[in-house]
């Protein structure tokens, strides 16, 4: 089980802070953060949760949500009439109505930057292993294939490739440097253009910037104004050879167009890690070999749940002592 | 090269076979023959030869070129040349070509991608997310590549290549080498053991000499450890395979991404139950762009031998 570097001293159990948890809590977690706080588990009860909320909960000033799973907003606030903390240890938070939060002072706290090496990573091995056909590849020396037919089809090539980046936050800024690092000139779309990186090209809509990409890769946080942002036009502008990597939201998608889209060849291929309504996968996705799937595990490594843990205790403890939280949600 | 004749060796790109063609080279197809028969096609069509097109599995060994009397010009398909007899080419005056640089990104590329999907196991996601089986809120952990300590086996053009993407991901970045390259950034070792000793990542990235044969041993598997990775994108006799194998099956090597093999195609099948290993049929440079950049390069080193005018990528 992985320590803490937490500096604060361990409190005694009478003194530990109360931190509600209503969502069922994994070994590991439990084991790292009860000796900071007690734990309130609202699952360990037999009380339905309206009941426990209003039993047990009127004084709890913290809330901690692991899974990004539910929903957390007005009508849960309201029991919770002590409630100024929700500490997320995910990087998204639409399961959170923020602003329902923000108009009751309680403050909201994500993963920060803790998720975000792994998912650049993960993004990267997907775009490798579509262009260059690696899953499928391995499946076909696997099953005697290359024994028995011969040499596999040629794949395309990575280097050099125009990359399309709809998101330049954390996760879009990381995979543009890796990226950048294969040659591969960067292109972005975001809310406004981001001066910090005066050599990514800037467009104004993602249209326009799946016209001139090769690549299009989706790592925006999930909004009423990104769902589908990536429909059947974006498609046709990025092209027949065009690829498109998620490991954002599903729903950033409109899901049943790109089944369609990879099926008529409109583009090229695609990886995912996410899809909308998981764990289901279009079936026909399945079927298809110009498609990498995996299992939204793009940041589930002990590494980035190590750092997640540490900077959820670091909120925790700066907002029971008073102190600015580290990793608030900006509105 | 008008009545040229070439001995094609492998199975060539259509782009290059084509080409070779259009120029007016007379093709002798050297994998239609068995086996068996192989040297005896050598022979009886040797008046006319004067060029061999070789790749990674065939290029031209002492019986080929004994049986060759007209050879004068070997154009590899591929950049590593451990199948040309290339001590027998100079005593003979045979010119000896092959492809670097054009190839270099796509194989660093592939290096990169291979340590990625096995860390991260995209091949073993991939077959979950497609069989029904993934369930609601289940989440399966792997192993972070970013930051992770990368040694290199060779540190010549694709050996930088890969050192080059590898620190865009915050990855110290070690080698061996013959000697120490002027590169203060990489951490030098001496030994590959050393080198063994202190990475998580160990890629083979040097050419395959009869001093780097088995440079991967037990002994140098043993140093990667439980927790380390193999990439090896060189050549299959590179490591020992049957060390390899054992020390995957039974866990004391922590995972492989592996393009080459000792036998190709032949790949052991015990690594074939494994979650931990990726193999794919040796395609580091097998893109379309790569493979038709190495086509003209071997296209343009015949024309320019023919023609008389120098070579672009001699190495005898």
């Amino acid at each position: 089980m992985a320590t803490t570097t937490c500096t604060t001293n361990t409190p005694k159990i009478e003194e530990k802070p109360k931190v509600l948890v209503l969502q069922r809590i994994n070994a590991y977690f439990e084991g790292v953060l009860s000796p900071h706080f007690d734990l309130i588990k609202a699952d360990e009860s037999s009380l339905p949760i309206p009941a426990f909320l209003s039993t047990h909960c009127r004084h709890i000033r913290a809330l901690l949500v692991m899974a990004p799973i539910g929903t957390f907003g007005s009508s849960l606030l309201d029991q919770l009439p002590s409630l100024g903390l929700i500490a997320c240890t995910s990087a998204g938070v639409n399961h959170i109505d923020v602003d329902a939060c923000r108009k009751r002072s309680v403050a909201v706290t994500n993963a920060g930057e803790m998720f975000t090496p792994d998912a650049a990573d993960h993004t990267v091995g997907l775009l490798v292993d579509v262009l260059r056909r690696v899953v499928m590849a391995d499946r076909y020396v696997r099953n005697g294939s290359w024994m028995l037919i011969g040499d596999y089809p040629l794949g395309s090539k990575v280097s050099g490739k125009r990359v399309g980046i709809v998101g330049l936050g954390s996760i879009g800024s990381h995979v543009a440097k890796r990226l950048t690092a294969f040659g591969c000139p960067i292109s972005y779309f975001s809310r406004a253009p981001k001066p910090n990186y005066p050599s990514y090209t800037y467009f104004p809509n993602v249209l326009d910037l799946a016209r001139e990409s090769d690549v299009l890769i989706l790592s925006c946080a999930l909004t009423d104004e990104t769902r589908n942002i990536i429909n059947r036009d974006v498609m046709i502008a990025l092209g027949k050879d065009g690829v498109i990597i998620n490991v954002g939201r599903g729903a950033l998608i409109d899901e049943p167009e790109l089944v369609r889209c990879l099926k008529e060849g409109v583009i090229g291929g695609a990886g995912l890690d996410v899809f909308v309504n998981e764990p289901e996968v279009p079936e026909e996705l399945t079927h298809m070999e110009n498609v990498v799937l995996s299992d939204h595990r793009a940041v589930t490594t002990p590494e980035s749940f190590k750092n997640v843990l540490e900077l959820a205790i670091a909120n925790l403890d700066a907002f029971f002592s008073g102190k600015p939280v580290l990793s608030p949600v900006s509105c | 090269m008008d009545k040229i004749g070439v001995l094609v060796t492998h199975k060539p790109l259509p782009y290059l076979e084509q080409e070779l063609t259009r120029r007016g080279c007379r093709l002798f197809r050297l994998w239609e023959s068995p086996e068996s028969r192989r040297l005896e096609f050598c022979r009886e069509n040797s008046s006319e030869i004067r060029a061999i097109v070789g790749n990674s599995n065939f290029g031209a060994d002492a019986a080929t070129i004994d049986a060759l009397p007209k050879l004068e010009i070997v154009a590899s398909f591929s950049v590593g040349l451990d199948k040309v007899d290339l001590p027998k080419c100079k005593e003979r005056g045979i010119r000896v070509t092959n492809t670097p640089d054009v190839l270099t990104d796509d194989v660093a590329d592939l290096a990169i991608g291979l340590t990625i999907s096995v860390m991260r196991r995209i091949p073993s996601a991939d077959k979950y997310a497609r069989s029904g089986a993934w369930k609601k809120g289940e989440y399966t952990l792997t192993t972070r590549f970013s930051g992770k300590r990368v040694g290199i086996l060779g540190l010549g053009r694709i050996g930088l290549a890969i050192a080059k993407r590898a620190e865009a991901f915050d990855c110290p970045i070690s080698y061996y080498s013959r000697s120490e390259k002027p590169h203060p950034n990489y951490t030098y070792y001496s030994t590959p053991i050393d080198l063994a000793s202190n990475c998580d990542i160990l890629v083979v990235a040097c050419a395959l000499t009869e001093e780097t044969r088995h440079i991967v041993n037990r002994a140098v598997i043993d140093a990667l450890g439980p927790k380390g990775v193999l990439i090896n994108i060189g050549r299959g006799p590179h490591v020992d395979e049957p060390e390899l194998v054992a020390a995957l099956v039974e866990g004391r090597l922590g995972g492989a991404g592996l393009d080459v093999f000792d036998n190709e195609p032949h790949v052991p099948e015990e690594l074939f139950a494994l979650d931990n290993v990726v193999l794919v049929p040796h395609v580091a440079s097998a893109t379309i762009e790569t493979r038709t950049a190495m086509a003209d390069l071997v296209l343009g080193n015949l024309e320019a031998h023919f023609l008389k005018k120098p070579l672009l990528t001699a190495v005898v």
